[in-house]
């Protein structure tokens, strides 16, 4: 067991994959000489020079096409775009060929890559640098969508990704990277199916995935406070969805809240609210609840951003309103 | 200009000129019994076809060995019959059956066979060409002598993934032939309308990359050129772009009422039809006759009967296995 | 012998007019060759024929629109080397075969719950619905899916007679409520022992004081005479709680809410009684706008279903129509009726003399299994104590 933070975490993964298999390597803006944007990948270039860890010119489409590409040609590459604000310029290449060239090829080409992309807000980086658009990539046949939302996740997600034969995506909440938590190098790969229940409670179940896990465990400790006690799910995958798990926290706890940092409209909660409300209607003692972004770009003020964003007080109000008043 | 002058009477043997004649000629029956299947409503969806450049896609191919990688557009049947995937097989997958290259998940515009590295068949303009560096990428980084055939329209060169692919290429000198096949129009709208720089060969420059531009009306013409563009790829000294300057007969599309060219452009280019032009030169080199002509487009009718037949007696894809291949295990 | 038919143009094109023939009767043509021009939705365009020989027959005229796949012309082909397959024309209908039923996505498998779930299936609606009506859930069979109450299944439960027309029906609903009455009240009869009373209360002071009272308001808010006779209605219900019944399966089932049923008649006949709910609990004023709410929609058909299964007694009155005593038929599964008839000046004799009153005919219709004259006049003479004693309403 080792201590280390989120970065380091997903540094080490990315050096043990590196060094166990020839056919991986790392490709991005300013992943090797710069260290990468978010200092993950700081040393590797040293390590494993520069035809593994590539330094890409600002061709978001070309360089993830380029990792279509090379899966196709039997590599493994994981392809690093620096936020999720910029791989709008490589949706084509995600959308159209990434997700759909296994199917559309009647199930004769495979795709292997790894893209793991920085996201969300909190920086006070204004409105073209703060989104939250994993719930866009979960709609998307044909591809995964992971969220590690801890250190151990942020090691063993990456490793388990690639086994995988078909592409997935990692997102990784920019205020992650300086957590600290603990990482079992030796521990067996995580199943990247499933979601984990990290609070258990039985009075409410509150659901979310990423950056928002930390406000949803604190929200947790002020309901325990108050004698409610929460069950708080790490969703860890966005697609699939764990609904198996959430359900049977529900039909325990018969209340849910959903914690999402996108914007409340037509965002993952509302699919979550949805298999909810199909798969454990009679189980529901009220209507599922959300919280989620105000709808707004996002601000620049630091006033601004932290109104705009979900916050601790807001998920503890939201369960305590769908508990029956007691006397 | 950079078009380099070729001589006339470059050394082809009989027998390499007869297969090239037969596989424009296999094309170009294919193509006509498309157009007939689709009106018909046996083919649905778009089709775009490939007459009228069928030397370009013939002459380019015969220099791509099987190791060799080919991604290429949706105007691809032309490719696909080049790289030697079975008529049968294409006609079946327009028709949507399941014993289609695709099974009937593509259609006309999304053929794949990996086994003969054909890699598709894209919809969206430009949208190959980061896949087909990705490919070279994978060549270079695995040490294999093979090269990737990029093939794309004069259309391609205004979208971002044209510019990206091209300085991408070049900047970690990848194996890779760009082949821009310039049929002067991008759907409905004339070259000098899109293109501030017409020349597609000199934007090569613009990433420090050799480029030629060669008729593609002219079989001979156009595999010279791409023997010298893959062999100066193959010795490893970065991606060539050539330029393939061709004309299509017909609409770009099934739907398309062609209202953007006039009646007299068109008659212009077909006096230089690329395959009546080489049974010209075949009959001028002795080699072809009215009967062996007659016999060989005997041979490609049946070919092509062969194909509607096998596509129309195919069966479908079941229902059932409509999500399988989407993502997951790989199914045994 | 082969056809040329009308060529599928485009994805969408489902049918082409012929604008004109290039060929004639009796002309050859070779493959390739423009034999017609078509219009579609988008464009004109040149056709090609398929086949070389010489044609035998045009059978579409210039003009004439064609679905996609009808035959147009007979060629007669020449002698071929290879015969190409003859591909089969389109039957004469839009293309687009008929498309086999797609695989519907596979819900993901949940494990249904280990062991058989405590709570009741109820659906929210269904539940609301129960509390309402008093009913316990638990007692109802559900015939929803997985054996869930449904809010049918509740009414159901509550209302085992024929009820009075709901607004949700469509067609013809005049017809349907008439016959819905006719049979309810049929079974009333038939059913109910029905005893009558009347007694006549004096109006005076209700009317002195409503007049006083009205000066107050503006002209939006006044108070008819009519909210004031529901009110006492209502509240003398509190001292004599078993008219406010509902005959469930053989026995009066005591309701603690007081929800009067107004009858209300429709235009073009017909006539509904929905609930004034917690009419005991509504100031006068609050009643009379619900009660006006009342008469518009249902007049405009728009009541709510539990507006109609919710009374739990009826007051009628027909002072309007110079009724001046009104002995009705009890609506089951209610155990009493209340009527009120027009307010007349008569003579009324106050300590020994004789003065003129307006006075109104209060009746009360019971049902004998539930109460009998005793309780009877009891109810009304509370109505009458409480009409004495306006402001207190």
């Amino acid at each position: 067991m080792t201590r280390m933070t989120y970065r380091e975490a997903m540094r080490a993964a990315l050096r043990k994959a590196l060094r166990d298999d020839p056919r991986v390597f790392l490709m991005g803006e300013d992943v090797g000489r710069y260290g990468g944007a978010f200092a993950v990948s700081l040393g590797l270039l040293g390590e494993f020079g520069p035809e593994r860890i590539r330094d890409t010119p600002l061709s978001e489409s070309a360089f993830v096409g380029a990792g279509i590409g090379a899966a196709l040609g039997g590599m493994h590459p994981i392809v690093e775009i620096m936020t999720i604000n910029f791989s709008m310029l490589a949706l084509d290449q995600i959308l159209n060929n990434a997700a759909a060239l296994r199917h559309m090829s009647g199930g004769q080409l495979r795709v292997p890559m790894v893209v793991r992309v920085a996201t969300g807000a909190g920086r006070q980086l204004a409105a073209q640098h703060s989104h939250s658009l994993e719930g866009w990539y979960a709609h998307i046949p044909g591809i995964r969508v992971l969220a590690p939302a801890t250190v151990a996740d942020a090691y063993g997600m990456l490793l388990a990704a690639l086994r995988e034969p078909d592409p997935v995506f990692i997102f990784e909440h920019a205020t992650l990277y300086p957590l600290e938590g603990e990482v079992e190098e030796q521990a067996p790969l995580p199943d990247i199916n499933r979601a984990a229940i990290v609070r258990a409670g039985g009075d409410a179940t509150l659901i979310t995935y990423g950056g928002s896990l930390g406000k949803t465990l604190a929200a947790g400790n002020q309901l325990a406070r108050e004698g409610l006690e929460a069950e708080v799910i790490d969703l860890r995958s966005l697609r699939p969805l764990d609904t198996e798990t959430v359900v049977e926290s529900v039909r325990k706890t018969h209340r849910a809240v959903v914690v999402d940092e996108a914007w409340r409209t037509g965002s993952f909660s509302a699919e979550v609210s949805a298999q909810i409300m199909e798969n454990a209607f009679d189980d529901l003692d009220a209507p599922v609840a959300r919280v989620c972004s105000a709808e707004v770009p996002m601000p620049y003020a630091r006033h601004l951003e932290e109104a705009a964003l979900p916050k601790v007080e807001e998920i503890v109000v939201a369960a305590r309103e769908l508990v029956p008043r007691h006397g | 200009m950079s078009t380099r002058p070729l001589a006339e009477n470059l050394p082809v043997t009989s027998e390499h000129a007869w297969f090239l004649l037969r596989e424009m000629l296999r094309i170009r029956r294919f193509e006509e019994k498309a157009a007939e299947m689709y009106s018909l409503g046996k083919i649905h969806g778009f089709l775009h076809l490939y007459i009228g450049e069928e030397a370009t896609g013939v002459g380019s191919m015969q220099t791509f060995t099987p190791e060799d990688s080919i991604v290429t557009t949706y105007r691809e049947h032309g490719h696909a019959l080049a790289r030697g995937m079975p008529a049968r097989e294409l006609m079946a997958e327009m028709f949507g059956k399941v014993t289609g290259c695709s099974r009937g998940h593509g259609g006309s515009m999304h053929f794949f066979d990996v086994r003969r590295r054909f890699f598709g068949g894209y919809a969206i303009v430009g949208g190959g060409m980061p896949i087909a560096v990705g490919l070279a990428l994978a060549d270079r980084m695995q040490n294999r002598p093979a090269i990737t055939a990029c093939y794309f329209g004069d259309g391609a060169v205004a979208e971002g993934e044209f510019h990206e692919s091209l300085n991408l290429a070049a900047l970690w000198k990848l194996p890779i032939v760009f082949l821009c096949e310039n049929n002067q129009y991008a759907m409905g709208t004339a070259l000098a309308r899109h293109q501030a720089q017409t020349d597609i060969s000199r934007k090569a420059a613009a990433y420090g990359l050799d480029s030629n531009a060669v008729d593609g009306m002219d079989v001979v013409a156009a595999e010279a050129a791409a023997r010298e563009a893959a062999a100066f790829v193959r010795s490893g000294k970065g991606p060539f772009l050539l330029e393939l300057r061709t004309y299509r007969f017909r609409a770009h599309s099934m739907a398309d009422p062609d209202l953007y060219r006039t009646k007299e452009e068109i008659a212009e280019w077909r006096k230089r039809d690329p395959v009546v032009l080489f049974e010209n030169r075949l009959r001028e080199w002795g080699i072809l006759t009215d009967e062996k002509l007659a016999a060989l487009e005997a041979e490609v009718e049946a070919e092509i009967a062969d194909a509607v037949r096998f596509a129309e007696e195919s069966p479908r894809e079941p229902v059932e296995d409509l999500l399988k291949d989407v993502c997951g295990p790989v199914p045994s | 012998m082969a056809e040329f038919v009308m060529p599928q143009l485009g994805a969408d094109m489902t049918a082409g007019k012929l604008l004109g023939w290039r060929k004639k009767v009796g002309e050859k043509v070779s493959r390739g060759d423009i034999i017609a021009d078509v219009e579609t939705d988008k464009a004109d365009i040149e056709v090609e024929v398929f086949v070389t020989g010489v044609i035998e027959q045009l059978l579409v005229q210039p003009g004439q629109k064609v679905p996609v796949g009808t035959p147009m012309a007979v060629i007669r082909e020449e002698g071929k080397p290879v015969a190409p397959v003859a591909a089969r024309p389109l039957p004469s209908v839009p293309v687009g075969p008929a498309v086999p039923p797609v695989a519907r996505a596979p819900v993901i498998p949940i494990r249904a719950p280990a062991a058989p779930s405590e709570r009741l299936r109820v659906s929210p609606a269904a539940r609301k619905l129960a509390e309402d009506l008093g009913i316990d859930p638990a007692t109802v069979t559900g015939t929803g899916p997985g054996g869930r109450i449904t809010m049918e299944d509740v009414q159901r439960a509550a209302r085992p007679a024929a009820p009075v027309a709901a607004p949700e029906a469509e067609l013809d609903r005049q017809t349907r409520m008439r016959q819905a009455i006719a049979a309810a009240m049929a079974r009333s009869k038939r059913e109910i022992p029905h005893y009558y009373l009347s007694t006549t209360i004096d109006m005076s002071r209700a009317l002195a004081w409503l007049t006083q009272e009205n000066l107050k308001r503006s002209i939006e808010d006044r108070l008819v005479y009519g909210v004031l006779l529901l009110k006492a209605a209502a509240l003398a219900l509190r001292q004599v709680p078993e008219l406010n019944s509902l005959w469930i399966e053989g026995q009066a089932v005591r309701r603690s809410d007081i929800h009067i049923g107004v009858a209300i008649s429709l235009r073009g006949g017909g006539l509904v009684a929905p609930a004034l709910h917690h009419t005991d609990r509504q100031t006068l004023g609050e009643l009379m706008n619900n009660f006006r709410d009342l008469v518009q929609r249902a007049r405009a058909g728009s009541l709510r279903s539990s507006e109609l299964s919710d009374p739990t007694i009826t007051v009628t009155s027909l002072g309007e129509q110079g009724v001046e005593a009104v002995f009705g038929i009890i609506y089951p599964p209610q155990v009493a009726l209340v009527g009120f008839g027009k307010i007349v000046e008569r003579p009324w004799s106050k300590g020994g003399k004789i003065v003129s009153r307006p006075v109104i005919t209060a009746t009360l219709s019971g049902d004998h299994r539930v109460t009998d004259g005793h309780r009877g006049g009891l109810y009304l003479a509370a109505v009458d104590r409480l009409m004495q004693e306006p402001d207190k309403l």
